[in-house]
């Protein structure tokens, strides 16, 4: 199935969970913070939230800022 | 005087810290990590202003990485509170995302900036000047989810009053428009600000934020009153950032002191500072 991740269309296994969506993309979680269709998932939930076809997945980071 | 320090020393031992929610700071000088052309100059440039805080902002992770270098691998998280800040957003919707979003990955790294975010709802991308409607909306829902919110204001001083009726941690006026390196325009507005803000709370923080070029525009700020001063491209995009950092933690600590030590009234005519008797005789002509 397709999701929209930070804009672009990827494919995952439908059901895949977030936790396994960032392991596909090779990201530590870290340093990042998820949000599905404009809701935070946190980080204690990547592992149990289930993506559906459709979902718009936002990945951020911290970057330089002032 | 009764001050009891060293004639040598700086008597800023004796400053009350700053305060602002549940954070205190000795340095009053907020900079941000912005425009530099590498980390190794920016953390020489956070070093060299002596600063506590540092704000970063929220961004999209690439998914394609080719340097795969994060600034969070060049920032010191247990030196440094970190201040995520909001900018670029244009909503208050889009202003609470990206702070919840902020709040989640400093909490994972369990560094103290989880708990408070640097408010930015901007109302147009020429002037980058605070939509002050969708800033007070903003501020009063992110209060409620138990944010402290140092928010990016205008100068205006009846919209400081309203911010901080909604709960604002700090009110930050910009002197001038972000990046503009203009200085303080309106002092009058920034002195009526912090008489609203401080009223019956004087210590009450108020923090320009925005348009410093140089260190005088710090000692400024300082100078009129002002708790703190949170600047990044005064420093980032100076010809040499790393003396420029050094200039504004001067400039920090001698607009404060000088503040502190009260200025001598201004005067339209002049007023000898030699004595005026004693002098020697004028020859006879």
């Amino acid at each position: 199935m397709q999701i929209q991740v930070n804009g672009e269309a990827i494919e995952v296994e439908p059901g895949r969970s977030i936790a396994k969506l960032l392991v596909q993309l090779q990201k530590q979680a870290r340093y990042l913070a998820v949000e599905r269709n404009g809701l935070l998932v946190p980080r204690s939930r990547h592992g149990e939230v289930a993506l559906v076809e459709g979902d718009a997945i936002e990945i951020v980071t911290l970057v330089g800022g002032g | 005087m009764t001050n009891s320090s060293s004639p040598s020393e700086l008597p800023l031992a004796a400053d009350r810290p700053l305060r602002i929610g549940s954070h205190t700071f000795q340095s009053r000088l907020f900079v941000g990590t912005g425009k530099y052309s590498t980390y190794e100059l920016m953390q020489a440039c956070l070093a060299a202003s002596g600063s506590e805080v540092i704000t970063v902002a929220v961004r999209r992770e690439r998914l394609i990485d080719k340097a795969g270098r994060s600034i969070l691998d060049f920032i010191d998280l247990s030196k440094y509170t970190i201040l995520p800040n909001t900018a670029g957003c244009f909503t208050a919707e889009e202003a609470i995302r990206v702070a919840r979003l902020g709040r989640e990955i400093l909490s994972g790294l369990e560094n103290p900036g989880a708990n408070w975010v640097k408010l930015e709802v901007l109302g147009d991308a020429k002037t980058l000047l605070p939509d002050p409607i969708a800033t007070v909306q903003a501020t009063e829902q992110l209060v409620k989810e138990g944010f402290e919110v140092l928010v990016y204001s205008t100068d205006d001083p009846i919209t400081a009053k309203r911010l901080k009726a909604v709960g604002a941690a700090s009110v930050m006026p910009a002197g001038s428009p972000i990046g503009s390196g203009q200085g303080i325009l309106n002092p009058n507005n920034i002195r009526i600000c912090m008489e609203y803000l401080k009223d019956g709370d004087p210590d009450y923080p108020v923090i320009v934020d925005a348009g410093v070029g140089s260190a005088s525009d710090v000692s400024f700020a300082m100078e009129l009153g002002c708790d703190g001063v949170l600047l990044n491209t005064a420093i980032a995009s100076a010809t040499d950032p790393l003396k420029m950092a050094h200039a504004m933690r001067l400039a920090t600590v001698a607009g404060r002191l000088s503040s502190q030590a009260g200025r001598i009234p201004r005067k339209l005519y002049a007023t000898a500072s030699s004595p005026e008797t004693g002098t020697i005789a004028p020859l006879p002509r």
